[in-house]
């Protein structure tokens, strides 16, 4: 595909140059600009590389796979128009980027202005050379989205704020509409692709679903073009930089509706239904937004609402269902690109140099900026369609269109009127620019004292007039070729006859041009005085009622009704969202039993042990005693839920899990050992008669709470028993019994599922206790005591602050009883290498027999913190140096990471695991699977882990302790400093 | 013997449901551990009820269901025991540093009525 790599480069650069002016530092201005300049020049010179291409009549094409399962393909696709569309981007573009870079102050942060107005060039691209329906939409909305951050690129100001969300608002919606609209077109032709749609036009127009299609497809346009009645948007948007709302409202966002409906006229007009909706919003359009321009006192306000007009014109142009009228409507989008854009830049000038946009104070600047004046004057005469500039030649043809066109009812007679009465208003609203900022008496309160910009920064306004001038003058040997492309590829063979002449003899069109130049004029002079003194808002029309529409829906949809609907269903309170919470899962739960009429199954029961039946009797006991007594009595609620944990442990190995067994009883440990810890920094609680509020409240909330919980309880009941008494699923069971050794080389069932046929789920897993037990150590880091918990407790005061035993390791200052659980200190030390070989033994085995490394790193931990306990905090950490819990976490991590690479290196999937048997002296046979390496990640891991979360949540209280001045004689009554900075 | 594990998962599940929705962080804690020792319990009961049966092979053995328990249900369930052992951690830390911040040791941050 010799035209992949241009086309893909003309969309792509862009992005990837706002990724990198993103990446600029803040006041890096020069590089941004130029980086920006240079893309889009670069873009431009690309797009003039395909002209020989395109004007031969050839299509450039590119498709890429993108989502081949939805048979969606990336697919670019550059005709005549849409070159000629591309060419005004990047032209543009870059024109925008050198005014720009003169126009932002050093104050803002430009790179990120460049990085948005590249990315939105981008996205602009991408709707115009789309070979694709889906993907048009998706830039499209992509370039509501820059918008919205262009627009708001001011985000300290509130105006920046509300006109960029409402355009977003209003285009984003629309956007939605177009993607539900090209669905629908889509499911007519049976594909997405443009050139399939295109070629079935006949197909769309008579099927049953060609409005539902067009209504859609034209809602997302007419937003984007700001149609009425959703124009409102636009005057909103100029609270953005200028040289946004120069790119912007000229060449590129707002024309991209227009583009639309230009690209989808062959398939979509000629049928009344267009004519009605896109003539009628066009034609409104045009009128009133040219009618309340002339009132408009902001400079870049007037230029918004002729924007809108133009735009209606081009609407109403394409509405006409006429080939002419669609060759009038694209030449006179190419003019109103030229002058509006200009003059954008000039109001820009104007407002940089004087430091006000408002036409009242502005006067006479003919004297201190000439040149800009002077450019200012042509464009804003070739916007109100003076001869020998290219807004005459357009409007003549609009008005030529406007006799003739043929249209349904009796309409005809009255658009030519409509034309001419737009026209007298926009030369009244040109007049009215020009005049009221640039003739007149000198100005007396600007905010500066005006003078010429800088040359760079008029360069570009140079450039859009002369090319205003030339079209004008030469329309047929400077535009006419690239109209002509555009036109051709729009039409096909049916592009009718017109003529660029500049004259065209003395006809009914000039006529009318002449009287409404004439009327204009004659308005301006009758609305001077009511002007200057200084209008509000304009006669008639005072307030639209689109926008305050627009604004009730917001405030109903995003403040009343969220308001409403937090206070009917928001809580802050954690009980009610619990209780929802297990209420939904009982009903979700029951109504599945109900609706597939789950009852017990017809399994043989296995017979009863009176073994079992009494660990449950004690563990159903431990629980429901740990639920009675953990407000009051926390240490024998945490005492029964071991109790509890211990049954659950019986049962495991009661009904051949060891595994499990051996895990939950280390976790069991591991889980008292930190609550007990946590203990300490509660508050103490005494039950107090009548210290809960009223009793019937209490009655009535605990009596719903243990209904709900019984409910749960015996749900739960009823379903495991449900559950057992029926035959397991056997398939996965069989499999994993199947290749646990012949594939897995281990005979531990369970072991071989964990560390290698799901091996990638205990990689995760190892991942969160990772990051469990970062976050709790960082949380402890910043920990502050309550200041009711800060004291030592009653026990250790009772102690004496006693170290246990300091009589046999001679440390520590002998203090009476230095004996002080001696006969614990010494076992705990006895008892320590023992419990590190039966670590090392758990994980050995691990892969054949019971055990692994998750308990192995289980049963480490314990060792240690049996130290910590008995031995304190300062004995412990003196005598093991290798206590580095992190370290233990970063090698575990990696040795487990690691491993699962490893299988990459050999050419194997991830986590693919080898195993082998290696005969070990003294130890005997040890099963060296790779698996195993693995297995010791996972134990390293779990050592550190645990490790960490124990050693941080002891060391708060001997923080707790040396902040405190330890004086072991005296109750420590003074209110303790709680200042325990750094790690303890 | 299924009515007995029954049983016990539902009270085990009850009681742990009742001290959710208790107001005090510690009983939530509790509540936490006793409500996973009941769906735990759960999940493993539902590869069946099997003794003597530990999902151990001879080397070079092809085992069956008929040999041995159900493995898979066992492995989750560990999978579980552990992270339910993080979150566990994971909270204690939390309710301990919300008790040091808002100086009471309510679900809310604060006591009612306060």
């Amino acid at each position: 595909m010799p035209d992949a790599l241009p086309l893909l480069a003309i969309l792509v650069l862009p992005f990837i140059g706002a990724v990198v002016a993103g990446l600029l530092p803040t006041h890096a201005r020069n590089a941004a600009a130029a980086l920006a300049g240079g893309i889009a020049l670069l873009g431009m010179s690309l797009v003039w590389a395909a002209y020989p291409t395109v004007a031969a009549g050839g299509v450039l094409r590119a498709e890429f796979a993108w989502m081949p399962a939805l048979g969606l393909n990336v697919s670019l696709r550059m005709d005549g128009f849409a070159w000629l569309f591309a060419g005004l981007v990047t032209g543009i573009g870059a024109l925008v980027v050198l005014y720009a870079r003169y126009y932002m102050s050093e104050n803002d942060p430009v790179p990120r202005f460049f990085a948005f107005l590249l990315a939105f060039m981008g996205a602009m691209t991408g709707v115009v050379i789309s070979g694709n329906l889906i993907q048009l939409v998706f830039f499209w909305e992509l370039t509501s989205l820059f918008s919205f951050l262009l627009i708001g690129y001011w985000h300290h100001t509130a105006a920046a704020r509300d006109g960029a969300r409402m355009a977003l608002t209003i285009t984003a919606t629309g956007g939605l509409a177009l993607f539900a609209g090209v669905l629908v077109l889509g499911h007519i032709v049976g594909s997405y692709e443009l050139d399939a749609v295109l070629g079935a036009g006949d197909r769309i127009r008579e099927h049953a679903l060609y409005l539902p299609a067009l209504l859609l497809i034209l809602l997302g346009a007419l937003t984007k073009s700001a149609q009425f009645p959703f124009h409102f948007w636009l005057p909103h948007a100029m609270a953005a930089p200028t040289p946004v709302s120069a790119y912007l409202h000229s060449a590129t966002l707002v024309k991209a509706g227009v583009f639309l409906m230009a690209r989808l006229w062959p398939v979509l007009s000629g049928t009344d239904a267009w004519f009605f909706i896109v003539g009628t919003a066009g034609l409104i359009t045009m009128l009133v937004g040219a009618y309340i321009a002339i009132f408009q006192n902001d400079l870049k306000g007037l230029l918004a609402y002729s924007t809108i007009s133009h735009l209606g014109l081009i609407t109403l142009l394409l509405g006409l269902n006429s080939a002419l009228a669609l060759v009038a409507a694209v030449f006179h989008i190419l003019n109103h690109a030229a002058f509006k854009c200009s003059l954008f830049m000039a109001a820009g000038i104007i407002d940089h140099e004087t430091g006000t946009r408002d036409i009242r104070r502005l006067s006479g600047l003919n004297r201190s900026m000439p040149f800009t004046a002077r450019l200012a004057l042509v464009a804003a005469a070739a916007m109100a369609g003076v001869p020998l500039l290219n807004g005459f030649l357009s409007k003549e043809m609009f008005f030529a269109e406007a006799l003739t066109a043929e249209t349904p009812l009796g309409l005809l007679n009255l658009l030519p009127f409509a034309a001419m009465l737009a026209s007298a208003f926009s030369v009244a609203y040109s007049l009215r620019f020009i005049h009221g900022a640039f003739f007149g008496p000198e100005p007396t309160d600007l905010p500066r004292k005006p003078h010429e910009p800088a040359n760079w920064m008029r360069l570009p306004v140079e450039f859009l007039v002369l090319i205003c001038i030339m079209v004008g003058v030469l329309p047929a040997a400077t535009v006419g070729p690239f109209l002509a492309l555009a036109v051709r590829s729009l039409l096909g063979d049916a592009v009718p006859y017109y003529s660029l002449a500049v004259w065209h003899g003395v006809n009914l069109p000039l006529l009318m041009s002449m009287a409404a130049t004439a009327g204009g004029i004659l308005l301006y002079l009758l609305l001077h005085r009511l002007l200057r003194g200084g209008i509000e808002r304009p006669p008639l029309l005072g307030r639209l009622e689109g926008q305050r529409i627009f604004e009730r829906t917001m405030v109903f949809l995003s403040w009343r009704m969220a308001r409403r609907a937090e206070a009917l269903a928001g809580t802050r309170r954690l009980q009610p969202q619990l209780r929802l919470i297990v209420g939904v899962a009982f009903l979700a739960g029951g109504a599945a039993v109900w609706l597939r009429g789950l009852g017990p199954g017809n399994l043989p029961l296995t017979a009863l042990d009176p073994v079992i039946a009494l660990v449950w009797l004690t563990g159903g006991a431990c629980a429901i005693g740990a639920a009675w007594m953990a407000k009051f009595h926390r240490l024998a609620a945490l005492i029964l839920l071991g109790g509890a944990g211990l049954a659950v442990v019986v049962t495991f190995i009661w009904f051949s899990a060891p595994d499990l067994a051996l895990t939950q009883l280390t976790v069991e440990v591991v889980t008292t050992v930190l609550l007990l810890l946590g203990l300490r920094w509660l508050p103490k609680r005494v039950e107090v008669a009548g210290d809960r509020g009223p009793e019937v409240l209490n009655r009535t909330r605990r009596l719903r709470d243990l209904s709900l919980a019984v409910a749960a309880g015996g749900g739960l009941a009823a379903l495991s028993y449900a559950v057992m008494t029926r035959v397991p699923p056997e398939i996965l069971a069989q499999h994993f019994l199947q290749r646990a050794y012949t594939e897995g080389g281990g005979t531990n069932v369970v072991n071989v599922i964990l560390v290698d046929f799901r091996g990638f789920d205990t990689l995760g897993e190892i991942f969160v206790v990772a990051a469990v037990a970062l976050t709790a150590y960082a949380l402890l880091r910043r920990f502050r005591p309550a200041p009711d918990s800060v004291a030592l407790p009653e026990q250790q005061v009772l102690a004496g602050g006693r170290v246990a035993g300091t009589a046999v390791t001679g440390r520590g200052e002998p203090r009476d009883g230095a004996d002080w659980l001696l006969v614990p200190f010494t076992l705990t030390r006895l008892v320590f290498p023992a419990m590190l070989i039966v670590a090392v033994f758990l994980l050995l085995r691990g892969h054949d027999l019971p055990g692994g490394g998750f308990s192995a790193g289980m049963v480490v931990a314990i060792a240690i913190i049996l130290q910590y306990m008995i031995g304190g905090t300062d004995w412990t950490e003196d005598r093991l140096r290798l206590l580095r819990p992190r370290l233990w976490m970063g090698s575990g991590l990696l040795i487990a990471a690691g491993t699962a690479l490893a299988a990459l290196a050999f050419g194997r999937p991830f986590l693919t695991t080898y195993f082998a048997y290696a005969d070990l002296p003294l130890i005997g046979e040890v099963p060296t699977a790779s698996a195993l390496v693995f297995d010791i990640g996972i134990f390293a891991l779990v050592v550190g882990s645990t490790l960490l979360m124990l050693v941080a949540l002891a060391h708060q209280s001997v923080r707790g302790r040396r902040a405190t001045p330890r004086v072991p004689a005296r109750p420590a009554a003074a209110p303790t400093p709680l200042a325990v900075a750094g790690e303890g | 013997m299924e009515l007995v594990v029954s049983l016990a998962i539902g009270v085990l599940a009850g009681s742990g449901v009742w001290l959710l929705l208790r107001p005090r962080t510690f009983q939530v804690i509790i509540g936490l551990s006793l409500l996973s020792y009941a769906v735990n319990l759960f999940i493993f009961s539902t590869g069946g009820l099997r003794t003597g049966a530990a999902a151990i092979l001879e080397k070079g053995q092809e085992g069956s269901l008929g040999q041995f328990a159900d493995p898979l249900p066992q492995a989750l369930v560990l999978t579980a025991i552990v992270i339910g052992f993080a979150t566990t951690a994971l909270l204690l830390v939390v309710l301990l540093a919300a008790r040091g911040l808002t100086g009471t040791d309510h679900v809310d941050g604060r006591d009612r009525g306060r």
